[in-house]
Formats: structure tokens, C-alpha cells, sequence
């Protein structure tokens, strides 16, 4: 059965998940539109720094991630300075590489509804007199909806299931950076199968039920949309 | 109708040079500060991005452009397009489909001070008839319906100049001729300069009350629509369809012979039975191949309109053909006849004669 640990670490996966999916909706959602409209000749350098999560082992990312946040790093420096630790091994720290992990998968999903937008919907709204904010809030947020709804559920359930990012940089301390997907491994370890199971089964579940809704949602959205 | 928009007579002031890679656009326009400019010309010539930047959607650096009392730019300045009380009919209705009808036609009306709103979603919707839309997503309205509604919505914010941009082109021909009346209704009732682009003669004729006449790149003319549409140096009186468009007001009918006589400063016409009421103001389009002219005024003709005109131009149409412009009264009119009639004739400028018109359709 699920033990009172595996709760806790289930309980800093849904927070860890929860808030890296907080912070890129706010963090993508300019990044994103700045991305689908911006002429910039160089507009593709950011895309593909953008995108390198998507390719580089986790393991890599965690590696640089560990030296920034630890206390000889930029940021771990700067963060001992200020509060008298290091980010690396803290939960804070999680989640800023969490938020550099999941960053692709809510920004792209993000770019391509505002692209698909186009700039008619806002021409209009313009000659109607709709100021720029007004505009993004009363036609842009409604119309990519479906796109804010993948953003959102692609950020959170790719959170949920990172491993390699956490365990070099968080370490494995149970109530404060083990998460779920440590837990499990540390259960395999200890050859604690039945432990394993339940978790891992239980996150499976979750997983598919979550990505079912989206594209229910969005399907429905999309059929009612000519 | 009492006119809500009523404004002061402001002229509208465009000074442009577009280039945008190949493209290349200079105008130089004064327009009139009320009715309707029609704008038209080839398509690529840029009647589009004239209205684009008229509209401040796109930013052509350098431009001026004022509207009465209000710079919307200046070589110093800029005032984005919100900023600026336009409204923009854009060729496809391009309504908002997150929206329902009703939301649609008050997005802008709610994003106007209170105080600045002078025609109400109300008087829109009886106007346009837009009643029987309101029960209905916006996704289930037909073409005609879309555009009618997007005319609404722009109108809503009670703008100081309308931009329409070939509202009608995407339109089937039966909803096209369903929504010109409304436009008609709109054109007599409210006196905000509108700027229409077209490439229909017929849409011209019937709301243009002054043309810009452009080529790729350039303007090659404005001014007022029949002065245009008569200019036999402009592509327009030379066209197969050649027309001028004269203005009469109804006289009276006629009900033993089924007909109806209108009054212009040179003449009566008199046409097929129409419905208007004595004393409207309307529009008459007569085409230069259905004028023929003789010299004295013969009776023993079936062709009842006979009117007194001076000649003032005699141009090559084609090798057998000539254009002849007339003055009719105070209004332009074109007639085309054989090399041969017009020789035999001895016309010339300053010729008196008589102009007969096969037929002249009530606009």
C-alpha cells in the first residue's frame, strides 16, 4: 500500500508540478507571444534555446543547472547572499529547474495558437478601439484557450514525470526534494516492487486521465468552432 | 432619418510614400469631409494599403494624415489605430467567434466614453436589421448577415470617418444586392466621410458621391464621381461600359402609361414605373452606347428622352468609334457614336445638339 512517505513525496510532486506550471504560464505566455509575432531577424537564436530541453539528456541540464544553483554558481551564489544557502538540493531550486525543464512544452504549444491567430482578430479589435492589453485580454486569452489548456496540462504532467533533472539537482531528501518519480526509483532499488507499483500505476492513471480530458476539451472546442 | 453622426464639413487630408520591397505607393489626397469617396483602381494597385494606413494597421513612417481637427499622424508623430475614431469594414466580416452576435456589435460601443456615443446598438440594429441575428451564434450567420453585422459593429463606436474595404467582394450576387440598400440607407443618413474601396462599377455609381481613381503605385485622379466617370483621359469613359451617372429628383408618375418622370437641370427624363416618391433624390446611370445625338430635336422617334446638351470633348474610342462628352445642364454625359455620324454631324466643340437616351437605369 502507499505509505505515509509516499505521500509526502506525492504531495512535493503536485506542489513542485503546480507551481512550475503557474510560474511558465506567466513566464511563456509573453515569451510565446513575443515568439508568434516578433519580426526579429534573429528570432530563431531564442526558439532554439527554447527548445533544448526537448533534446538535451536531463542529466546534462541537471549538471549545469547543478553548478548555476549550487554555491559557486551565478544564481546559488547570489541566492546564499541573500537568504544564506544555496538554491542546489533546496525545494526553491527544484522548481527553477523545473520551470528551465518544462519551458518547451508550454511555450510551443503557446506559440502556435497565437500564431495560428493570426493578426486579423486583432487589426479588428484595434479599429474598435481596443488598447494593446485590452486586446490580448478580450480576444487573444479566448481565442487560444485550447492552446493556454495543452500548455498548461504538457507543463504540469511533464513535471510530474521528471527524474533526471531532480535527482542532480535536488538530491533524493524526503520532505523536501524527493518526489514521486525518486520515490519510485529508490522503491525498484530496494526491490520494494509492490511499493513501485502503486505509485507508478497510480501516476500512469493520472497521467492519461489528465491528457484524455485535454483533448476531450479541446476536441469539443474545435467542433463547435467552424 | 436625423443624422446621429452629424459632424462639421472636415476635410480629410492623406499624404503617403509607401515602399515596402517592390512595392511602391505615393498619395497626395484631399478628400471631401463628408459622402462617399469611392477608391478604385486594378487590384495590387494599393487601394488596400491606402486604407491600411489611413487606418494606422500599417505604420508607413513619414505620412501625414488628418481628419478635420484630429492629426492622426504627422512626421513626428503617431496615433495608433485605436487612438484614431475610425471604423474599418474589413472584406471579410471578420467577427469575433468567441463572441455572440450582440457582443459583437457592442465591442466597441462599451470601449467608447459615454458621452462620445451617438449611434446606439438599437438604432444599428434597426437600421441594418440586425434583430433576427441576435438569437443566432455568430458561426451560423450567412455571408451577407456577417457583413451586415461587421458594418454595425464598426459603426457602433459612432466613428468621424468610415473604411471600407471592398465590403462586398466576397459576397454571392444576391446577397450582395440583399445589403446595398442598407448601405444606400447608411449613405443618406449619416454624413461621415466614408472611404470605400471597389472594383464594381455598379457599387461606385450607386454610393460614390466622389472617386479616387488610382494605378499601381499612384492616384491618376480625384474628384467629384460624374466629373471622374466623364474624364475620357481616364480608363473609366473609356471602357466598353462607359457611364455617367447624373442626379435628377423624382418629378412624378405617370400610372396611364405605367411610367415616371424625373427632373434634371438640363431636362425631364422619363423612365419605366419606379416606386420612389416624388421629390426623392436619385441616381441615374446612363450608359455613353445607349446616347445617340441628332440635331434637332425629332419627334417621329420612339425614344422619349430628348435632352439639350453642348458637346465639350470628342475623344478616339477605336478605329470606328469616338467618346463624346456632353454638358447636359450643369452634369457630364457620354455619348458613343461612329467616326462616320460624328463627321456627318459636323460635331465639334461648343456643337449644340440633342442627346437621345435608349435607357437610363434609376441607381
Amino acid at each position: 500500500m502507499i505509505q505515509p512517505a509516499d505521500w509526502v513525496a506525492l504531495g512535493i510532486t503536485l506542489k513542485l508540478a503546480a507551481l512550475t506550471t503557474l510560474i511558465l504560464l506567466l513566464l511563456g505566455t509573453p515569451l510565446a507571444w513575443w515568439l508568434a509575432r516578433s519580426r526579429w531577424r534573429f528570432r530563431f537564436l531564442v526558439e532554439a534555446l527554447v527548445a533544448l530541453p526537448l533534446v538535451l539528456p536531463p542529466t546534462v541540464l541537471g549538471f549545469y543547472l547543478l553548478l548555476a544553483l549550487g554555491p559557486r554558481g551565478p544564481l546559488g551564489a547570489a541566492s546564499q547572499w541573500l537568504w544564506g544557502e544555496p538554491l542546489a538540493f533546496s525545494f526553491t531550486g527544484l522548481v527553477i529547474g523545473s520551470v528551465v525543464y518544462s519551458l518547451p512544452f508550454v511555450v510551443q504549444p503557446l506559440t502556435s495558437a497565437f500564431n495560428s491567430l493570426g493578426s486579423r482578430p486583432l487589426e479588428v479589435a484595434a479599429t474598435l478601439r481596443a488598447g494593446t492589453w485590452d486586446r490580448f485580454v478580450s480576444v487573444v486569452l479566448p481565442l487560444a484557450r485550447p492552446g493556454f489548456l495543452t500548455a498548461a496540462v504538457l507543463g504540469f504532467a511533464h513535471t510530474l514525470g521528471e527524474f533526471g533533472v531532480v535527482l542532480m539537482i535536488g538530491g533524493n531528501i524526503p520532505g523536501e526534494t524527493q518526489v514521486l518519480s525518486i520515490a519510485i526509483y529508490d522503491h525498484v532499488e530496494s526491490l520494494d516492487y509492490s511499493r513501485a507499483h502503486w505509485l507508478s500505476g497510480g501516476l500512469l492513471l493520472f497521467s492519461f486521465v489528465l491528457l484524455l480530458a485535454v483533448y476531450g476539451f479541446n476536441r469539443r472546442l474545435s467542433l463547435v468552432k467552424p | 432619418m436625423i443624422d446621429p453622426l452629424n459632424q462639421r464639413a472636415e476635410r480629410l487630408t492623406v499624404q503617403f510614400e509607401i515602399h515596402r520591397g517592390d512595392f511602391r505607393l505615393a498619395v497626395d489626397l484631399e478628400l471631401p469631409g463628408q459622402g462617399v469617396t469611392g477608391v478604385v483602381g486594378p487590384s495590387g494597385c494599393g487601394k488596400t494599403s491606402l486604407l491600411r494606413a489611413v487606418a494606422g494597421l500599417d505604420r508607413v513612417e513619414g505620412g501625414r494624415l488628418v481628419l478635420g481637427d484630429q492629426i492622426w499622424q504627422s512626421p513626428t508623430g503617431f496615433r495608433p489605430t485605436h487612438k484614431r475614431r475610425l471604423g474599418y469594414v474589413f472584406q471579410e466580416a471578420s467577427l469575433f467567434e468567441h463572441l455572440s452576435v450582440r457582443a459583437n456589435l457592442e465591442y466597441g460601443w462599451r470601449r467608447i466614453p459615454a458621452r462620445e456615443r451617438r449611434l446606439s446598438p438599437e438604432t444599428l440594429t434597426q437600421w441594418l436589421n440586425l434583430g433576427p441575428l441576435f438569437s443566432r451564434p455568430v458561426s451560423a450567420l450567412s455571408g451577407g448577415e456577417r457583413q451586415r453585422l461587421a458594418i454595425g459593429r464598426a459603426l457602433a463606436t459612432s466613428p468621424d470617418l468610415l473604411l471600407m474595404d471592398e465590403p462586398l467582394a466576397s459576397l454571392d450576387p444576391a446577397s450582395k444586392q440583399a445589403i446595398l440598400p442598407y448601405l444606400e440607407t447608411l449613405h443618406d443618413s449619416l454624413s461621415i466621410p466614408v472611404l470605400y474601396v471597389s472594383h464594381a462599377p455598379e457599387e461606385v455609381a450607386r454610393l460614390a458621391d466622389h472617386l479616387v481613381v488610382m494605378a499601381p503605385g499612384r492616384v491618376l485622379a480625384s474628384g467629384p464621381l460624374n466629373q471622374i466617370l466623364t474624364r475620357t483621359d481616364l480608363q473609366l469613359a473609356q471602357a466598353d461600359d462607359a457611364a455617367a451617372v447624373l442626379t435628377g429628383i423624382v418629378d412624378g408618375h405617370d400610372d396611364h402609361y405605367a411610367l415616371t418622370r424625373v427632373a434634371l437641370d438640363g431636362g425631364m427624363l422619363t423612365l419605366t414605373r419606379q416606386s420612389h416618391r416624388p421629390g426623392q433624390r436619385v441616381r441615374l446611370r446612363v450608359a455613353a452606347r445607349d446616347v445617340s445625338l441628332t440635331l434637332s430635336p425629332s419627334t417621329d422617334t420612339s425614344i422619349l428622352n430628348c435632352l439639350p446638351v453642348a458637346v465639350t470633348g470628342l475623344t478616339p474610342h477605336d478605329a470606328s468609334r469616338i467618346t463624346v462628352q456632353l454638358n447636359c445642364g450643369e452634369q457630364p454625359l457620354l455619348a458613343r457614336v461612329t467616326r462616320k455620324s460624328a463627321d456627318e454631324l459636323r460635331l465639334v466643340v461648343g456643337t449644340r445638339c440633342y442627346a437621345q437616351i435608349k435607357t437610363a437605369a434609376l441607381l
